[in-house]
């Protein structure tokens, strides 16, 4: 079985966005970017079921301009055996939308006929959450979303998927092909050693338009502007818990 | 002629000069919004958190004709069918799929069911809100019909302009949706307060009952669901509670996260946790409150030994007011705390515990 995980390149999560004084949109030209924290664990989950051998090969994959390359060669590093690019220049005004991204996941899936498709469960950028169920819903495969244990049977063809919802965990289980999305507590995503960094440098990025996959990138959102915040008075520092229980009760009025 | 006759009086209806086309744009959605919400039920009742997507339905426009649609099997569906008939004025129809496909919340047969009754209903406006649920379907049934949905709604302008956080809310982004119908969302409940007029006992909506023919279309199940494992507690609902006091890595273990439990029983509140509690195992990752947990709003935010990153303030800064309790002088938390102490949070805990009068 085939394994595909997308990745995402993104301002890195540490970073401290600002707006652009055009209220465009939110600067990152100067920003650090990394791979998506939840991109980085549907890697990991996914070399984690090829050492388990439930799965023979890893593929990443990511849309996005030719620096995302950067975030493919990161998968690659941490074992991902080979990448495609799909080479996109977003416009900032039009944004790629996670239905395009899902239509060109769909068309790299017809391609690659993966047993399994794993996504993050959210982009810290848009913090959309939803490329991986459209991505489920066009290949019409089952969704196993913010999983935070994956059990892939291999005989049957099945995966059982622990789900992080509102209420606790809830199990469910899949037909393969599916599609499940990672939540934070799935796993600890290795680091890439030196070697595997070397190593990685000789490993094929296949390099494809959305054009060639046939998909047409429609947008049917328009950011019309993106603002601040906004800001939180300053707060006061109190030296005891009478002075809070104090100002609690007669200045918030909330006890 | 006529046409300008029409663009005026739109331009006074709406009380404000401006573009003639846009008007005339923004009137003729006016007239043709409806709006279908997905709702869940608990215990025979509508949840609060989709109380909370009716409101924003009334948002979207004041003269919107709903239907809510609810799922599942039994007497709690038909009880909380009653329920939500008479849950908002604006209510037109409930619809109900009852089955035992629908007991379950599988992204699967529901998406199939929303593009079922979209189909039929022709509706102009989808709305479900961010919970689990809603973020586990809403996107699979916009895939199915061809549309881009807008995620975590936190304000409407206009029928198709909204206002959504970006970046763990270090951006509000304002997004014009410009594509067909139906313009599908899931909504930030803490942002939409549910309405709390009482309805006239006289205006109650029908309850139809869903043609669920397609479901013999829709090719053999490929999802089954086996179970739920949830912490039993006795506290209010996290993400609609008054009051929150969470707790962070500072916590030390899960026997000091019973000190906080015993606060929130004196406040009545929530409790809530960092991803950092949660990792280390002192409570259950459904109390994670933050950019990829839950986002609370509540009345009162306590933080006990919580540093502040950005992904944990995503989750609380609009909370209406918020107090810290941390060592660190420098956290980041005490940027966005309306009042902090600087000091042991066990002995300031306690100190709580023995002077916070007995409330709720």
């Amino acid at each position: 079985m085939k394994i595909l995980v997308a990745v995402k390149r993104v301002v890195d999560y540490a970073v401290k966005v600002r707006v652009k004084p055009d209220r465009t949109a939110v600067d990152t030209a100067s920003a650090k970017m990394s791979m998506n924290p939840f991109c980085e664990i549907a890697v990991e989950e996914a070399l984690r079921l090829r050492e388990a051998g439930a799965a023979a090969e890893v593929v990443a994959a990511t849309v996005g301009p030719a620096a995302s390359a950067d975030t493919l060669r990161t998968a690659l590093a941490m074992g991902a055996d080979r990448a495609v690019h799909v080479l996109h220049d977003p416009d900032p005004a039009r944004p790629l939308l996670p239905l395009a991204v899902a239509k060109i996941l769909r068309a790299l899936a017809i391609q690659e006929n993966p047993g399994l498709f794993i996504l993050g469960k959210q982009a810290i950028d848009d913090d959309c959450n939803q490329t991986g169920q459209m991505l489920a819903g066009l290949l019409n495969w089952p969704q196993g979303t913010f999983a935070s244990k994956v059990i892939v049977d291999k005989e049957k063809q099945t995966a059982t998927v622990e789900r992080e919802v509102d209420g606790g965990i809830e199990t469910i289980c899949l037909d393969l092909p599916a599609v499940i999305t990672t939540d934070l507590r799935l796993n600890q995503p290795r680091y890439a050693t030196l070697p595997n960094i070397m190593k990685a440098k000789s490993k094929v990025i296949k390099k494809v338009t959305p054009a060639e996959l046939n998909v047409d990138i429609r947008s049917d959102m328009e950011v019309v502007q993106v603002d601040e915040p906004p800001k939180r008075k300053a707060g006061v520092i109190l030296s005891s818990v009478d002075e809070l229980l104090d100002k609690l009760k007669n200045e918030a009025r909330v006890l | 002629m006529v046409m300008a006759a029409a663009l005026l009086a739109g331009a006074l209806r709406r009380g404000r000069a401006g573009g003639g086309a846009r008007y005339f744009a923004g009137e003729s959605l006016r007239r043709l919004v409806s709006t279908l919400v997905v709702a869940e039920h608990e215990g025979g009742l509508v949840k609060p958190s989709s109380l909370s997507a009716l409101a924003a339905a009334e948002a979207i426009a004041k003269e919107n004709k709903v239907s809510l649609l609810l799922g599942g099997s039994g007497p709690t569906l038909h009880k909380a069918a009653q329920h939500a008939a008479s849950s908002h004025p604006l209510v037109n129809e409930v619809l109900v799929a009852d089955s035992d496909v629908f007991a379950h919340p599988l992204a699967e047969p529901w998406a199939e069911l929303l593009r079922s009754v979209q189909q039929k209903g022709g509706y102009s406006h989808v709305i479900a809100s961010s919970t689990s649920f809603g973020k586990n379907l809403l996107p699979r049934a916009a895939a199915l019909l061809d549309v881009s949905p807008v995620t975590d709604v936190t304000a409407i302008s206009e029928p198709r302009v909204f206002v959504r956080p970006i970046y763990a809310g270090n951006a509000l982004c304002t997004v014009r949706y410009t594509g067909e119908n139906p313009c599908m969302m899931s909504i930030r409940s803490t942002s939409f307060s549910p309405t709390t007029e009482s309805m006239p006992e006289t205006k109650v909506a029908p309850i139809t009952q869903v043609d669920l023919s397609f479901l013999n279309e829709v090719s053999s199940r490929k999802s089954s669901w086996v179970n739920l494992t949830s912490q039993d507690t006795e506290r209010p609902d996290l993400a609609n509670a008054c009051v929150v006091v969470t707790g962070g890595r500072g916590l030390k273990s899960a026997e000091n996260f019973k000190l906080l439990e015993q606060l929130a029983e004196k406040l009545g509140a929530a409790v809530g946790a960092t991803r950092a509690a949660v990792d280390a195992g002192y409570v259950p990752n459904e109390l994670q409150v933050g950019q990829t947990g839950k986002i609370v709003a509540p009345e009162l935010y306590i933080a006990f030994g919580v540093s502040g990153a950005i992904q944990h303030l995503a989750g609380m800064r609009d909370s209406k007011v918020i107090v810290a309790v941390n060592k660190d002088a420098d956290a980041p938390i005490f940027q966005v705390a309306d009042y902090g102490i600087v000091g042991d949070l066990f002995q300031v805990l306690g100190e709580l515990l023995r002077k916070m009068p007995d409330k709720k």
